[in-house]
């Protein structure tokens, strides 16, 4: 198998061609301004649940405070864009950057920490980083950051997710993935069989907080308005009930979760507290009967290409 | 001085609230390893009760309390028997999403049912201010306290003097062994739902009379001090939790009065990392090693 | 030629000397026994060993040419240095197929990192190709190929042990510390297990430390016995020698020595 080879061809191609259909249709008015807010939002859901997935389904490290990543990869893209004047391009970089250094900030001191006390504790940290946020005035404090210039484009966003799944799956699909798999399957094995735990714990935490920060940087960039409270834990409960959902350690599992997902809030949106009921209902009914999520663990193996072209 | 000493005063009523919701949820984790995430929930479905006990059907303080508790505690059953148990042998990351749509539930449910905005208690305890010296005690703070005190003493009775009480520590300690002793393990774990959440239902009624006003939210912040609070203390260790609240709640109040109110969630969520950090079995912990 | 010392190792545990003054020696391609009654301390020696803890006093010395001192190092390094264990109770990564559970044991020997993962350069595949290959051998070696694609945890229980052991070797120790091989296995599999760990020892030039309860086993293929009662070492010799120590007779073995 190498790089070129005829599956890598075929899937590069279809990516490409669902790209230029969604521009077209963008561009010739198919699809309005409605619509393509939903489609946004999908798209930095997919992009955050696939970074919590490596995090808390690959490397077993449950972590409730992904939302303060996509705070900071916000707010870090709102001043840049708006107060430094810069590009997008520029801002996004320096949010991914932020973001995957508040990943090693938060990753380092909860090293020690397992299960239930890992999870209070990252949503601990989230919320601090939230309370801060709400604290300062530069960046707007309680009131929000306001007049944000609106980047965000389907191009943007959709190389951006395809983009995650690319690299969280590239990676998951190979040695570091292995590692990460085996410490979310038995930490003290995996530490006996030469795999440096505490590397592999933090990294995971990187890429995903990496990730979570760009997505901030899309919904800042889209939506020019932020504000702290919308990226409190109530946001990371719905990352984390998209990638249960989707089912942990599934790649794929976490886009069609987050597409359906968003799809189902989007047809309950007529009823806001009975939204929050249904999601509650959905969330219990899978925990009960299917808690491995709609997909498991599988990926789709696109087997149907192999065996054309084998 | 008095300014600090009237923080206390304060710190005391805020940290009996605390440590009440705080029982619960360390009782709960004690006897089944689980967050109870809904708790906090409870505790604010109790104030919505009392509510509607001293609004519509007229009741005073204590009636109001008294019936606030026996549903609270009915409520924690059947939120046990419907919710958990089907999860009981499951992973912990289920059972701690099952435990936080629980939670959504209760609080969504709610907010659908009776409306977002806040509503305020009538006046069943007449405001009385006695002055100490230059300090300044409202006769609610004294009834929290009262009650608080008089509450934790019924509970350390039941866990200590009572047959029930014996089977919940017998239990937290090893539930197959309780089996085998013919105690029925499913019977305690409701009894202790029942307990936890009957004191819960008690923190929300004295937070609606003391604070006056409630809404469907009002459970998620308390909750998690809570939590915190059980965690300072040790979780699954009840004195523990009764010391955890008192510290946390006093702490809060000395954070608010040195002028960092903006910051007392943030200082509650400090605390929380550095005990796990530095000693996360709590104050009253024992460190057990994993035997590998 | 001694390839593994332990120089007057202990333990304390806040008080508890779990294991103390240990001193042993270990040469290049013996079997060597570690035996003694529960509790005595020998699955803690083996996490000394290993780096899980950190010994309170003594030095764990390796010999690879040069000696390097093993305290304090972390346990994936010390596996790094060669020495790979089984676990009393098994720890395989259970939700993994078998072949990725012996593909993991490859990990301190690859070293395709996260960017030439995600880009996939040329050096992944080929890294991917060979760890697959040898974890496939490996695999037929120990005659557990035919299962490379279930799940380790559906395994029986006898192929589990076997499993554990090809992840071990995957990441090629000089020396392999085997915990309680034996512990659940009737007269017949230990008689094999017994011939199994000789042949292991040979093929793959090991050097190997056992834990165990089995005497007969023990007996039967070590070099060498160290025995351990309450954290001490009381005994250490030939077979032979242990089993007539008056010291050993009285702790552990009783009158089913001969």
């Amino acid at each position: 198998m190498r790089i070129l080879s005829k599956k890598n061809i075929i899937t590069a191609l279809l990516i490409l061609l669902i790209y230029a259909v969604g521009e077209v249709m963008l561009r010739q008015g198919i699809i309005d301004s409605y619509i393509e807010l939903n489609i946004m939002l999908i798209g930095i859901n997919i992009i955050l649940a696939v970074g919590l997935n490596l995090v808390t389904g690959i490397t077993g490290q449950f972590s409730l405070g992904h939302a303060a990543f996509m705070a900071v990869g916000a707010y870090t893209s709102a001043i840049f864009t708006a107060k430094f004047g810069q590009s997008f391009i520029v801002a996004m970089v320096f949010s991914a950057i932020a973001a995957a250094l508040a990943g090693v900030i938060i990753g380092i001191p909860t090293l020690r920490l397992k299960g239930d006390y890992l999870a209070i504790a990252t949503l601990g940290f989230g919320e601090i980083i939230k309370i801060v946020a709400l604290n300062i005035d530069y960046i707007g404090g309680a009131r929000g950051f306001m007049d944000i210039p609106k980047y965000t484009n389907w191009t943007w966003l959709y190389f951006m997710v395809v983009l995650s799944i690319v690299v969280i799956k590239n990676f998951v699909d190979s040695r570091g993935g292995r590692a990460c798999i085996s410490i979310s399957q038995d930490e003290t094995a995996a530490e006996a069989m030469g795999i440096n735990t505490t590397k592999y714990k933090i990294l995971a935490f990187v890429i995903g907080a990496f990730f979570a920060g760009i997505a901030g940087a899309l919904y800042a960039n889209y939506f020019y308005f932020i504000k702290p409270d919308s990226f409190g834990y109530m946001k990371s409960i719905d990352i984390l009930v998209i990638v249960v959902f989707g089912g942990m350690g599934s790649i794929a599992g976490s886009v069609v979760g987050a597409i359906v997902l968003s799809l189902i809030s989007l047809f309950l949106q007529s009823i806001p507290e009975l939204r929050m009921v249904v999601y509650a209902v959905i969330l219990f009914l899978i925990m009960v009967y299917r808690p491995q999520g709609l997909l498991g663990k599988g990926e789709f193996k696109l087997k149907f290409l192999r065996k054309r072209v084998a | 001085m008095e300014q600090v000493l009237q923080q206390l005063i304060n710190g005391i009523s805020l940290g009996s609230i605390y440590a009440l919701i705080a029982l619960g949820y360390t009782m709960v984790y004690g006897i089944i390893n689980l967050i109870n995430f809904a708790h906090g929930d409870i505790y604010m479905i109790g104030a919505y009760i009392g509510f509607a006990c001293t609004t519509f059907l007229g009741m005073g303080f204590i009636p109001a309390l008294i019936v606030s508790m026996v549903s609270s505690a009915v409520l924690g059953v059947i939120v046990e028997k419907v919710a958990y148990k089907p999860i009981r042998k499951s992973t912990r990351i289920a059972a701690l999403i099952t435990a936080i749509s629980v939670s959504l539930f209760l609080e969504y449910g709610m907010m659908y049912f009776v409306k977002p905005e806040t509503r305020t208690f009538p006046e069943v305890l007449p405001s009385q201010n006695i002055t100490l010296g230059n300090v300044i005690v409202n006769n609610k703070d004294i009834y929290i306290v009262i009650v608080t005190v008089v509450l934790m003493l019924v509970l350390q009775y039941i866990i200590h003097n009572t047959k029930t009480g014996m089977a919940m520590r017998a239990t937290s300690m090893d539930s197959e062994a309780a089996k085998l002793m013919g105690i029925s393990v499913d019977n305690t774990i409701s009894a202790t739902f029942a307990l936890g959440s009957c004191l819960a239902g008690a923190a929300g009624v004295m937070v609606g009379v003391y604070y006056n006003s409630i809404d469907p939210l009002m459970g998620m912040m308390p909750g998690i001090k809570a939590f915190i609070a059980a965690v300072i203390g040790g979780i699954g260790i009840i004195p523990g939790a009764m010391f955890g609240g008192y510290l946390l709640g006093i702490t809060e109040t000395m954070v608010s009065a040195y002028g960092y109110s903006l910051y007392k969630d943030a200082v509650a969520f400090a605390i929380l990392i550095l005990m796990l950090l530095i000693k996360p079995k709590g104050l009253f912990g024992k460190n057990v090693r994993e035997k590998v | 030629m001694p390839v593994l010392k332990l120089n007057k190792v202990s333990i304390t545990f806040g008080g508890l000397k779990a294991v103390s003054d240990i001193d042993m020696t270990i040469e290049k391609g013996q079997i060597v026994g570690v035996i003694g009654p529960n509790g005595a301390g020998k699955t803690t020696l083996f996490n000394l060993l290993t780096g899980m803890y950190v010994p309170t006093s003594g030095e764990i010395l390796l010999d690879k040419g040069t000696p390097i001192k093993l305290n304090g190092l972390k346990p994936y390094k010390i596996t790094s240095h060669g020495i790979a264990r089984t676990f009393q109770n098994i720890r395989l990564f259970g939700e993994m197929t078998v072949l990725d559970n012996v593909k993991m044991g490859f990990h301190c020997r690859t070293k395709c990192g996260f960017f030439s993962s995600v880009i996939r350069l040329p050096y992944y595949y080929n890294e991917e190709k060979r760890v697959n290959e040898e974890a496939e051998e490996l695999l037929r070696i120990l005659n557990l190929d035919s299962k490379k694609n279930e799940l380790a945890r559906n395994l029986p229980y006898g192929e589990q042990r076997r499993l554990e052991i090809a992840r071990a070797l995957a990441s090629k120790p000089s020396i392999l510390l085997l915990d309680e091989p034996a512990a659940g296995m009737n007269p017949n599999e230990t008689k094999e297990l017994t011939n199994f760990i000789v042949w292991v020892r040979d093929k793959f030039d090991l050097t190997i430390i056992l834990i165990e309860h089995d005497i007969k086993l023990v007996m039967g293929i070590c070099d060498k016995v160290y025995v351990l009662n309450y954290g001490n070492l009381i005994a250490g010799g030939t077979p032979e020698e242990v089993q007539k120590n008056p010291q050993v007779i009285e702790a552990y073995i009783g009158s089913e020595g001969a």
